[in-house]
Parts: structure tokens; C-alpha cells; sequence
């Protein structure tokens, strides 16, 4: 009918005003109440630094996918930041951390820290996770002047020129892959070696290292998987299969946790058992014992998990003689108390441990340039739980680049250590460190 | 009663004209805007804008042809690699780079618009859904070229003295969601426009007046896939570079859900799903953010709060905001020209 | 040859669980014409009440059926209270309800349960059967999930051919007016018909969690592949789902196997479209001649 034709295609002038204003209004609400002109004008070097607090942010999946296991990180550093709060603080000031949930997607994380340095003000960037989201905002974050502390992977991306204020923590995978393949060329020389990882920069990096050390005539086969939903839902039957079929007798895994249970579990069916060496991100023991205790009907799925070689870079979660383990379960128990002890809240323990010594050596006249000076220059010589010292330098903005090997034993409950501490680049050669690792002051956590 | 003439202001009837009344008066409303709001509100000005690029194609493919699709992610994917292969190669300004991507966009949306045209309904749906999971893992099979899982660095465009950076990405996403929303609103005016609507309402019959049904879906596919691509395009510059995991199923999704919230088939209602789709997830993380939970708890409840509302505004407003808002405004207008001419029929259709 | 073998019985087991999601969604298809996003987030709900009452030291079984009955009961809800207002309304509405559904539903399960992944038991031995002197990849468990997707169909198809419910279910979602007209309760028999769907989406979880491990998302993919099963086999046939789902499971097997894993995905888009090119409404959907 006409009228009905009318009505849809003519919308009064003033409706379209008044869905105008409405926008705007809406619009003004939710912006923030800091000055209309561009955060530039602000001087970035304090931003976040008020006279009794700093506010520092992250991006992590706490949901999602990717969400297992990492979303223990955050939590447990912010437990030091609160630990911290509550004794001492530093130079006067108590640590606000903002996690944001960018459910692992760059898109996401592009937005999240957008909204950190331009509305939330942060001082710094501090453990943001993940390789693809990172790199999806190193180039804004060092734009606009704001340090990237920490960043939670072991790409080989963070230690750059053209990255002054960006810095890495964790031993980057190829070095990590050197370690673990010396060991194997050590101890298996000879010996067929399959591996399986990630097809991504984690398991290629990873395998590079490996390479580096193994001579490519052992190696019999190099499967992957995708490390998304659709990518392990169908599990790892077919790759660990050809690994079979290849006769590997060494199995390197370059895989997540998940990935290393659905590997474990796909060889369990089809009889395979070669000597497992998984990458220390994916070999956590509590984690892989919750994802297999429930496999087959009599037997226990943890035994899966005894004489799996691995790598460390922190003192082993088993360990209750290290004084450090001990000051960070007191503190977790204190201030994340649902979080279970493993290897992600280590890690978050230590790496928020790091942050918050480097504010301190900062001094009270916090600035950015002042925290990238203190990382710089004054973590050689800083104690902490790292079997290695920090390897931090105006260069080199890596972290720890030291790994042990170790092998798991009574289904995960220990871990031995199977070598000394050592330490590479990702270029340069295999060293043994002299140095022995730090003590915890006395009272640490307490 | 002097105020009564405001209510016979009418836009001009010609399509044309009226589409670009609209286009600048719009256009230089959030102009204004964007002057006014801080950086980050300009970012997600920004972001509210490439979504507005995808849900009008992806409106114009669902609310005037009736073709479902889930898939129109994967179409944004092929944009934004094409717009950042171009960019990071060559040294191409940004609206060439732009073009590309539609170009891209759309040439795929007819290499897929044609197996798509003899599907209808959940079929379509499966197919394109199968397409949403299946094309970006080519980018992680060909990653020499595409960059695989670390994907491509997009430089976000340089902007002239003086002026914030979010704030000039606001102003290019917006001059792009203005141009094409005048194009689509002509497109979906002309015979084009008229052959989807009778392909979606009854096929037969309009294959019967001449009408080519395949010929119009696979336009109306690749239309939508076109306007996907520029969208993909203006979505690797705000963001930065291009991601296999930022073009996840969880997008495609998104943008559906962006289209039947907004109203499907309304290009005012695209405006309303694109501020949802921006805001919604943040309100809701801030309300939860409120509550003081453990992270973990915090952001499912926020997640939580994004699918009640989902669910609540389809179940309050099954025509989508737009014609939640369009019924309002009628009851509202009505009675207000109940008060202010009580004795006159209402015998010209005035009101919406 | 053995690499084959393997591949293919690997295929048919997941494929098998891939059937039973898409049985799900051709129930909730034929009797109400709406596309269930939600089924796979319904069915890791229901998997997980299982999973809290096993760490209760409640026997497998006595979990799987209350897994079983709690399926059934959130279909019937769901039905009644957030789809019955949208079913008349265009299918549009109903999609993205359920889509509001997935997320909702697996926010509060992370909630509820947290979102560190679990493993949850599967009562028969996962290791694989031993046939002459080769390990098969296919073991008891594997057996279990294959046959119980037969058995449901088994109970599909005589559901709809022979009874007065399956009946009552075809003419409701046919011709609902028609139906009230001769006596049918049609509201009832619409939340019947979800309630048995999500029982045997419930179904498909608990056979899926132990070989994928139990989390708030871990039945995505294994939705969207069931999708795919689903449509492949044409929404209207119980039988066609369950041949969409080996079809489905097979092709990302082989498809991962000899062209490498990254490709599956892509392979499983192939075979959709090639499907969909021949026979536009799925394997077993009647062609249906317009009279004009």
C-alpha cells in the first residue's frame, strides 16, 4: 500500500535528529574525562605515576581456547603486586595491575592496549601474552613511548633495534631447542628422532634449535598440528602414527599442554612408546596430570608422564627444598588462593618478582627511561629464582637464557635434574655457567 | 501549534539526493564528533566504522536477497591480506591499497557467490560457515607469503601535522562507511536492488518476470563479499597488520549477530549493530569489572553478560534496534501529533 | 596400508561423534526448522554435571545417565523459554538467540567449573584393540562410540517412521496450524523434540570428552564439524547425518593425513562445496519438484 511504502521510506528529519543527539550523547558518556586533545600532549614519561601508585596493564587470554593454563599467569603476578603492596611497596607507590582478556585474539589485543595507553594511562606494558597478539602492538606501543615488560613468549622478536623499549623474559624456544638437542645428540646419538610441534614461530623456533644440534640425517619425521579448536579436534592420532610408522625412537614434542596429552594419549592407543622430550611449555606436570588422570580403565594415566624429559628455566615446581618456591607458595596461597601451585603460577611469580624489582631499582623519581635504565643496567647482579642470571643488557633484551634439563619421575610428583644449568643465545654457542643460583632472603614471602 | 511545521520537514524524495542529504549531514555530524572525543573514543569510532563497511554488505546479502551467510569474515581476511600484501610491497597510497581489497573482496565473493547460488537457507549457512573456518588456514599453509601465524605488519596511515593519529584513521573509515552506505542505499533503490528483494521473496515468480535468480545471487554475494573486503582492508589498518586468529569464526559470527540486532536489511540499523558490536563487550567487562571477582570469574561474567544480551534484545526487539526504535518513534510521534492536532485525520503516511 | 587403516579408523571415530552432534541438530531441524548454535555449548554443560559427579566417585554410568536426563531438561527449558518467542519469528532471530546461548552458556561454565581443561573418563580401555599382531588405532572405547551412535539412530529412525510421537513431531513441524486443528499438542511436542536433541548432544559430549579433553570451549570445533556432517547429509534425514558425520570425519583424517594437517580445514570446505555443487540440499534430502 502506499502509505506503508511511504512510511518505511520517509523517516522524518527530526527522528533523525534526535538519533543523532542520541549518538552523541552516548558518544560523550563513554568517553573518558581526560583531555579532548591527543594523549601525546601528555608527558609519557610518568604517565601511570602518581605519588602512591603505579598503574601497569596486560593483555592475557582469560578466556577462550587459549585460555587453559595461561590464565593462571596474570593472577600470580599480580599476587606479588599485592604481596608487594602489603610489605614495603615500592618507594611509596602500590602496583595497580589492569589484566584485560583479549581471548588470544590480535584483534582484540590491538583494541585492549590501545585502550591501556590511551584511556588507562599505563605506565608500562607488563607480561603481555601470546607471540601473534603481541607482535600485532609492538609498534604502537614503542610509538607511543610505552615499555614492554616481559613480553610472555619466546619468539625470537623481542630483542631488536628497532624495539628500544621492549624486552623478553622467557629463553627464547631456539635456545630452549639447543639445550634440549644437545641432550638428545648426547644421550640418543644415533638414535631415529621424530618431532612434532606447533605450526607456528613457537614450534619453528623450536625446531630450529633443535637442528642446530641434531643432525638432520637422525631425524625420521617432522609432523605438526594447528593449534587451534578445529586444529586438535580431531586429536594426534595421525601424526603420531607416521611417527610410528617412521620408527622414531625419540619423540620431540614442541607442543602446548593439550597438544602434549593428546600426543601422549594417541601414542598410549597404538602401543607406541618412545622416549618423550617435550618442550617446558608444554610439559608442566600438574597440568597434564589433571588432562590424563581419567584415561583407560586401569591405568593410571599420570605413569603416561614418567621418564618424560624436559627443560626448566626456574627451579623445578617439585623442588620444596628451594627457598624461593617456598617464599612464592606462601605468597600464592596468601593472595591468589584458588590458583593451583604449577608451573604457569611460577611463572607469574617470577616474572612479577622481576617487575617489581626493577621498580625499585627505578627509584623514587619513576620515570620510563628510569625502568628501561634499571632493566638494562642493574639485572645482571639481581637475585631470583632463575637458574641463570638475568642477560639483560642495552643489546640484549632477552632475559633468561639458561635452561636445565630434567626428566619426570613418579608420574609427574618429581623432577630430576638430569644436567647443569646452560646457558646460549640464539646464535651463539652452548655454555656452562659458573655462577650458582641465588638464595632467597630470609623471610621472603612471608 | 508553531512548532508543527518541524514535523513536515522531509528529505528530499530522490533517491539520490537523499542518500547523499543523509551521507553529509551524517558525515559531518561524526566529523564534529571525532573533534571532540578523546583518542581512544576516535579508535573506536574507527572501529564502529569498519564494522558498519561489513554489515552493510553483509545486510544487503541477508536483509535484501534473504542469503545467509557465515562466512563474511573470511571474505574481511581476503581484504585485509590483499590491502597489506599491497601496502607492505609497494609504496601505493592507502585508498589504492583500499580499492584493491574490494576488488579482492569481491572477486572472491563470485568465485564463492556462484557454488553459493543454488543454496538456500542452513545449506548456505553450512557452506560458508565451512568457509569461515577453512580459508584462513591458508594463510598458515602458504606462510611464506602471507606470514603465517605472526602475520603481516599494516603501517597505520600517516597522518598530517597535527593531527592524532586515531583521530585521522576515524576520519578515513568514516569517508569510506559514508561512500559506501550512499552506494548501497542507491543499489538497493535500482533494479538491482528490486531483483533481490523478489529473488528473496519468491523465486519462481521472479525468474518468471525475467529476473535471473543465479545471476542476482551471485551479484548480491559479491557485493556483500566487496563491501567485507574494503571492511577487512580499513580493519588491518586499525588494528595494525593482519592475523589468521583475528579472522576466527567468533568474527563472521559477530557480524551476523551485528546485522539481525541492527535490523536486518535496514542500513540505519547497521549503524546501531556496529556500536553494539564495539560496545556491548566493553560495558559489559566494565560492569563486571565492578564486581571485584578474580580475573578469571571477571571476564566470563563479562562474556555472559554479552550473550544475555544478545538473546534479551532479540527476544525485546525481533526487528532488531532499528525497528525497536522505529516503533518508539511511532508511538511517540503519534501522540505527539494526537496533541498538537487533535481535530486532523492523520491521511499522509508523515510518520515511520 | 596400515597407515590407511589407521587413518580411516581414526576418521570413522571422530567422525561417529561428529554424527551425533549433527543428529542433534537434525532433530531440532525437523521439528522446530531452527539452526541449534548452542548445541555443542548445551551438550559441554551437561558433560560437565557428569564430570563433577564422577569426581564424586559416582560410577561412569550413573553419570551418563544423569548427563543424559540434564541434557534433556536444558533442551526443554531453553525451548520453552527462550526459543517458543522467537519460533514464529524470522529464522534470522532464532540463530542469533542461539548464538547469544553459546556464548552465554560457556561463560558460565567457566564460571561454574573454571577454564582450566580436564580430562573425564571413558570406563572402556582407550588403548587400541590388537588384531593379529598389529595395534589397530582403534580400541574399546572406540567400539563404545561408534556402536552408541548407531543405537541412537537406530532409535531416530524408529522414533519417526513408527511411532505416534515421531508423528506427532513430523506434522507439528509440517504444518503446526494443522496439527493443533486435529489435537496435536504442538507446544509440548516442540520442547519434546528439543529435549531429545540435546539428550543425545549430551551423549555426544560425554563420548567426545575423554578423547578431547573437557573445557568450556572444547565442543566448538566439534560443533562446527557436526554442522558440516549435518548439512552434507542433508538436514532431514537422521541417516544422512550420521553418513555426513563418517563423511566428514573421514575426509579431515585422510585430508591431515597425506596433505598435512594444516590443510584439513580447507579439505573439509572442499568437500562441502563439492557435496553442495551436486546435491544442493545434502546427500539425502529428496529433491523437491516446485510446481509453479
Amino acid at each position: 500500500m502506499k502509505r506503508d511504502a511511504q512510511r518505511r521510506r520517509r523517516p522524518p528529519l527530526t527522528m533523525m535528529a534526535v538519533l543523532g543527539a542520541a549518538a552523541l550523547i552516548l558518544a560523550a558518556c563513554s568517553s573518558s574525562p581526560s583531555t579532548p586533545s591527543s594523549a601525546k600532549g601528555l608527558p609519557g614519561e610518568t604517565d601511570g605515576v602518581t605519588s602512591t601508585s603505579i598503574t601497569i596493564g596486560a593483555t592475557t587470554p582469560e578466556t577462550g581456547p587459549a585460555a587453559p593454563g595461561y590464565d593462571e599467569i596474570a593472577p600470580a603476578a599480580n599476587a606479588y603486586f599485592k604481596y608487594t603492596n602489603a610489605h614495603g611497596k615500592v618507594n611509596g607507590r602500590t602496583i595497580k595491575y589492569l589484566i584485560e582478556n583479549d581471548q588470544y585474539d590480535p584483534a582484540i589485543t590491538a583494541t585492549l592496549t590501545r585502550q591501556l595507553v590511551l584511556q588507562d594511562h599505563i605506565f608500562a606494558d607488563v607480561g603481555p601474552l601470546g607471540t601473534p597478539t603481541f607482535l600485532q602492538v609492538k609498534s604502537f606501543l614503542n610509538t607511543e613511548g610505552v615499555p614492554a615488560l616481559f613480553v610472555e613468549s619466546g619468539c625470537n622478536c623481542w630483542s631488536s633495534p628497532s624495539l628500544p623499549i621492549t624486552f623478553g623474559w622467557q629463553p627464547p624456544y631456539t635456545d630452549e631447542g639447543k639445550v634440549l638437542g644437545r641432550y638428545i645428540d648426547g644421550h640418543f646419538a644415533g638414535q631415529k628422532v621424530g618431532y612434532l610441534s606447533q605450526d607456528d614461530e613457537f614450534g619453528q623456533d623450536g625446531v630450529k634449535g633443535l637442528d642446530d644440534q641434531i643432525p638432520s640425517s637422525d631425524v625420521v619425521g617432522r609432523q605438526t598440528y594447528v593449534a587451534t579448536t578445529q586444529g586438535l579436534a580431531s586429536g594426534l592420532g595421525s601424526q603420531i602414527d607416521a611417527l610410528k610408522a617412521a620408527g622414531a625412537k625419540v619423540v620431540v614434542l614442541y607442543t602446548i599442554p593439550a597438544a602434549t596429552a593428546l600426543a601422549l594419549l594417541a601414542a598410549a592407543e597404538v602401543g607406541y612408546n618412545p622416549q618423550w622430550v617435550v618442550s617446558s611449555v608444554g610439559s608442566d606436570p600438574p597440568t597434564l596430570t589433571g588432562l590424563l588422570s581419567s584415561i583407560s580403565k586401569g591405568a593410571a594415566g599420570a605413569s603416561l608422564l614418567s621418564g618424560i624429559i624436559s627443560d626448566a628455566y626456574l627451579p623445578p615446581i617439585t623442588d620444596a627444598t628451594n627457598s624461593w618456591i617456598v617464599g612464592f607458595k606462601k605468597i600464592l596461597h596468601t593472595y591468589d588462593s584458588g590458583a593451583p601451585w604449577d608451573g604457569n603460577t611460577e611463572y607469574g611469580l617470577a616474572l612479577g618478582y622481576n617487575v617489581v624489582q626493577d621498580l625499585k631499582a627505578a627509584g623514587k623519581n619513576l620515570t620510563r627511561t628510569a625502568l628501561v635504565d634499571a632493566v638494562e643496567n642493574h639485572s645482571s647482579s639481581l637475585p631470583g629464582p632463575w637458574l641463570v642470571p638475568l642477560s639483560y643488557t642495552k643489546s640484549d633484551h632477552y632475559g633468561i637464557q639458561g635452561n636445565e634439563v630434567v626428566q619426570l619421575e613418579n608420574g609427574g610428583q618429581t623432577i630430576k635434574t638430569l644436567t647443569p644449568v646452560e646457558a646460549t643465545t640464539i646464535s651463539g654457542p652452548i655454555t656452562t655457567p659458573t655462577s650458582t643460583p641465588s638464595v632467597a632472603p630470609s623471610g621472603f614471602g612471608s | 501549534m508553531s512548532v508543527a511545521w518541524i514535523w513536515r520537514l522531509r528529505l528530499p524524495n530522490q533517491p539520490m539526493l537523499r542518500h547523499l542529504t543523509l551521507a553529509i549531514s551524517g558525515g559531518a555530524l561524526l566529523f564534529v564528533l571525532t573533534t571532540v572525543l578523546s583518542s581512544f573514543n576516535d579508535y573506536q569510532v574507527a572501529q564502529i566504522g569498519v564494522y558498519a563497511v561489513a554489515l552493510a554488505g553483509l545486510t544487503l546479502l541477508t536483509g535484501a536477497n534473504g542469503q545467509i551467510s557465515l562466512g563474511n569474515g573470511a571474505f574481511m581476511a581476503v581484504g585485509a591480506y590483499g590491502a597489506g600484501l599491497l601496502l607492505a610491497h609497494t609504496d601505493v597510497p592507502i585508498a589504492v591499497a583500499l580499492l584493491l581489497a574490494v576488488a579482492v573482496g569481491a572477486v572472491a565473493g563470485v568465485v564463492i557467490g556462484i557454488p553459493a547460488s543454488r543454496l538456500r537457507g542452513p545449506y548456505l549457512a553450512g557452506m560458508t560457515l565451512a568457509l569461515a573456518v577453512g580459508l584462513p588456514s591458508m594463510v598458515t599453509k602458504f606462510s611464506s607469503v602471507f606470514g603465517g601465524d605472526q602475520g603481516l605488519s599494516i603501517a597505520p596511515p600517516t597522518p598530517p601535522n597535527g593531527v592524532d593519529p586515531e583521530r585521522w584513521l576515524a576520519w578515513i573509515v568514516l569517508l569510506c562507511v559514508v561512500i559506501v552506505l550512499v552506494l548501497l542505499g542507491n543499489l538497493m533503490r535500482s533494479r538491482f536492488g528490486r531483483a533481490f528483494r523478489a529473488v528473496r521473496d519468491d523465486e519462481v515468480a521472479a525468474s518468471l518476470v525475467g529476473i535471473s535468480v543465479a545471476r542476482t545471487q551471485v551479484l548480491a554475494f559479491a557485493v556483500s563479499a566487496g563491501c567485507a573486503g574494503l571492511a577487512g582492508g580499513l580493519f588491518g589498518l586499525t588494528i595494525g597488520g593482519a592475523n589468521p586468529d583475528a579472522f576466527n569464526v567468533q568474527l563472521s559470527i559477530s557480524l551476523l549477530a551485528g546485522v539481525v540486532l541492527g535490523g536486518t536489511g535496514s542500513l540505519f540499523g547497521v549503524w546501531w549493530g556496529a556500536v553494539l558490536l564495539v560496545y556491548v563487550p566493553q560495558w559489559a567487562t566494565s560492569v563486571a569489572g565492578t564486581l571485584n571477582l578474580q580475573t578469571g570469574q571477571s571476564s566470563n561474567l563479562a562474556l555472559l553478560f554479552y550473550g544475555v544480551v544478545l538473546v534479551v534484545v532479540m527476544l525485546a526487539a525481533p526487528g532488531g534496534l532499528q525497528g525497536g526504535i522505529r516503533r518508539l518513534t511511532t508511538l511517540f510521534v503519534d501522540k505527539v501529533r494526537a496533541g498538537i492536532q487533535p481535530s486532523l485525520p492523520s491521511t499522509e503516511g508523515e510518520h515511520t | 596400508m596400515s597407515r590407511f587403516l589407521d587413518l580411516t579408523l581414526g576418521g570413522v571415530t571422530y567422525g561417529a561423534i561428529y554424527a551425533a552432534v549433527a543428529l542433534a541438530l537434525v532433530l531440532i531441524w525437523r521439528a522446530t526448522r531452527i539452526l541449534n548454535f548452542a548445541q555443542g555449548a548445551m551438550a559441554m554443560f551437561s558433560t560437565y554435571i557428569a564430570s563433577s559427579l564422577v569426581e564424586r566417585h559416582v560410577s561412569y554410568w550413573v553419570a551418563l545417565v544423569v548427563a543424559l536426563a540434564s541434557g534433556a531438561l536444558i533442551g526443554a527449558v531453553v525451548e520453552r523459554v527462550v526459543v517458543r518467542p522467537v519460533e514464529r519469528r524470522p529464522p534470522l532471530n532464532a540463530v542469533i538467540v542461539t548464538l547469544g546461548l553459546l556464548v552465554a552458556i560457556e561463560a558460565l561454565a567457566g564460571i561454574i567449573w573454571g577454564g582450566s581443561l580436564r580430562s573425564f573418563p571413558s570406563y572402556f580401555s582407550q588403548v587400541g584393540l590388537v588384531v593379529g599382531r598389529t595395534r589397530l588405532a582403534f580400541s574399546h572405547f572406540d567400539v563404545y562410540v561408534v556402536c552408541a551412535v548407531i543405537v541412537v539412530l537406530l532409535g531416530f529412525v524408529i522414533l519417526f517412521r513408527f511411532t505416534d510421537v515421531g508423528l506427532r513431531m513430523r506434522a507439528s513441524a509440517f504444518s503446526p496450524e494443522v496439527s493443533r486443528l486435529l489435537g496435536v499438542r504442538v507446544g509440548r511436542t516442540l520442547t519434546l523434540g528439543w529435549a531429545l536433541a540435546s539428550m543425545v548432544g549430551a551423549l555426544a559430549g560425554v563420548l567426545a570428552a575423554p578423547k578431547l579433553f573437557l573445557g568450556p570451549n572444547f565442543m566448538d570445533a566439534v560443533f562446527i564439524y557436526g554442522f558440516t556432517a549435518a548439512v552434507i547429509g542433508g538436514l532431514e534425514s537422521p541417516l544422512g547425518a550420521v553418513i555426513g558425520g563418517i563423511v566428514t570425519g573421514l575426509s579431515l583424517s585422510y585430508v591431515g593425513g597425506y596433505l598435512g594437517s594444516s590443510l584439513d580445514a580447507l579439505g573439509a570446505l572442499v568437500i562441502v562445496m563439492i557435496v553442495l555443487m551436486v546435491r544442493p540440499r545434502g546427500i539425502f534430502t529428496p529433491i523437491a519438484e516446485r510446481r509453479v
